[in-house]
């Protein structure tokens, strides 16, 4: 192959440039441009250089509250989908072909189905006269409605249910590769069930740990439909800060400079977990 | 080797839980959809078709559909196809340039959505594609093509480039030999990209709420404003109708990737 003449390889890389043309075009006319137009907007005021609107991040309290709660949520979050999903993926890794198939079905169907539609469910579960109120005051253990929607608590139930599955499948793919010799060498040496999970079990799964978990969070941070739906007015996130600057205030100033503070901090997630797993593996999951 | 311990026990009923607590809410529309009721009570006090007869008997709701349905399969046609030319690009060698390039055309799965919304919404002002069926359609295509990428280099992966050379060697044009020997066998890959682009289409909302307008307004912006201003039980005959189409198309990409599969194995 080293002695092929030059004229095929190039009309390989002719021919690849001529595939990937329409694909890239469409990315760059529709994200990368304007995306650099929104740097330019960020650092320009009437006409000249401005570094006005990246100080009101600092300056103005609603803009660091913003940032503030939409970090905490996105932590939240990731932090219920791990815990919640490790078990599932590990379920699925331990069970027989019918039951894994079950359990992955029910995690990939919700998946499927429209975020819309499980933000609404979760609107009709945790309403005042909702499923979970009506069934805790049948049961008596409160006497009066709580509070579980229009704040951020119901944010983050529903974001936390719909991002799970790729906390998930991720983990279970990489699961599935430890060899279970490994397990019971390490049993056999004298290592207890919880030494076995902690030094063994845990390790060999960070990757797709890692994968899903960086994936939920920077997703959790440009969430825009649970909190405007069920955060009730009291949950306000970037994503939301942004909308409401364009579509109310017409503030292309503030409204760029807030989406290149969070592109940035989500360039940055991607970059810390791309040295571990390759970026391309981690988004592939969507 | 596998001992029934307490703790084995434990974990499996807590993941039971968890898919429990995955799947309800997904169902729970269902039974609300059949509500007699304007209110949202459950489990509902009486059964009715009431609020189908209210989506089928809205002229608007019906519009919103049919704009939902066109710019999805549109959308996933047209991101099939450049998808899978983009994927066959990236599968001929594996140079940092190609895999950077990669990168980028991944971007849409990075970018948060309002955020890519607002990017649009800049550039469809400025070429006067706002409010317009093109402008969904290259909107939702772009969004897809991701997805048919990392589904079809995944199905290219599989594929043995060998064969290709074999067809080409006996006389075949490059583009002949694709379209004989290379596609079919991708065909399981292109199909599900497709799927899935069609599906993220007809949920895609957020850039919807930025650059639909007018007579095109698809399914998911309208739901998203009523579900804002006030709920009304025609959502769940919606969200329940959503949902089966959802189902629909998830097994057909179930059913897709098993006989693949079992062609696979068949000719190993």
């Amino acid at each position: 192959m080293a002695a092929a003449p030059s004229r095929p390889l190039r009309a390989e890389a002719l021919l690849a440039a001529s595939l990937l043309t329409p694909a890239l075009l469409l990315v760059a006319l529709l994200l990368l441009v304007p995306l650099l137009w929104l740097v330019w907007q960020s650092v320009r005021q009437d006409g000249g250089f401005t570094l006005a609107h990246y100080a009101r991040l600092f300056t103005d309290p609603a803009y660091g509250a913003t940032f503030l709660q939409t970090f905490r949520i996105s932590a939240i979050v990731t932090l219920a989908c791990v815990v919640l999903g490790f078990p599932v993926a590990w379920a699925a890794a331990e069970s027989g072909p019918t039951l894994r198939t079950l359990i992955l079905a029910l995690v990939v169907l919700p998946l499927w189905t429209s975020v819309l539609v499980r933000a609404y469910a979760w609107i009709i579960v945790l309403q005042r006269t909702g499923l979970v109120n009506s069934a805790l005051e049948a049961l008596g253990v409160i006497h009066r409605p709580v509070i579980l929607v229009n704040n951020e608590f119901g944010t983050i139930v529903a974001t936390t249910h719909i991002l799970m599955p790729f906390v998930v499948l991720p983990l279970y793919t990489t699961i599935r590769t430890i060899p279970r010799e490994v397990l019971a060498a390490a049993a056999s040496l004298g290592g207890t069930p919880a030494f076995v999970f902690t030094r063994v079990y845990l390790p060999l799964s960070l990757p797709g740990l890692l994968s899903g978990a960086s994936l939920v969070c920077v997703l959790s941070l440009g969430f825009y439909i649970t909190p405007e739906l069920l955060g009730g007015g009291r949950t306000y996130t970037v994503s939301m800060l942004i909308a409401r600057n364009i579509a109310l205030y017409d503030e292309w100033g503030a409204a760029s400079s807030v989406s290149v503070a969070l592109l940035a901090c989500i360039f940055l997630i991607f970059f810390l977990a791309g040295r571990i797993v390759p970026i391309d593996r981690i988004v592939g999951t969507r | 080797m596998r001992t029934t311990s307490p703790a084995r026990v434990a974990a499996f009923l807590f993941a039971g839980l968890v898919l429990l607590w995955l799947i309800l809410p997904v169902l729970i529309v269902i039974p609300m959809s059949f509500s007699e009721s304007r209110f949202l009570t459950f489990p509902p006090k009486a059964l009715s078709l009431r609020w189908y007869h209210a989506y089928l008997g809205s002229s608007l709701w019906l519009r919103a559909t049919r704009v939902s349905l066109g710019v999805a399969a549109a959308s996933a046609a047209l991101a099939s196809v450049i998808g899978t030319a983009a994927a066959y690009a990236l599968n001929i060698s594996n140079t940092r340039v190609l895999k950077l390039l990669k990168l980028v055309l991944l971007l849409p799965l990075m970018v948060p959505i309002v955020i890519t919304g607002v990017g649009i919404f800049l550039v469809y002002a400025r070429v006067g594609l706002l409010a317009t069926i093109t402008g969904l359609v290259l909107a939702n295509t772009m969004l897809g093509v991701p997805y048919v990428l990392t589904s079809v280099l995944g199905a290219l992966g599989q594929f043995d480039p060998a064969q290709e050379m074999v067809a080409r060697s006996l006389g075949m044009n490059r583009l002949r030999a694709f379209f004989a020997v290379t596609l079919p066998q991708i065909a399981p890959g292109v199909l599900s990209g497709a799927l899935f682009a069609f599906v993220a289409s007809l949920d895609e909302t957020v850039v919807a709420l930025f650059i639909s307008g007018g007579r095109y307004q698809p399914l998911t912006k309208r739901m998203f404003t009523a579900l804002r201003d006030e709920i009304d039980p025609t959502i769940a005959a919606i969200s329940t109708m959503l949902t089966l189409v959802s189902c629909i198309v998830a097994a057909s990409v179930m059913l897709n990737a098993r006989r693949s599969e079992r062609r696979r194995r068949l000719r190993a």
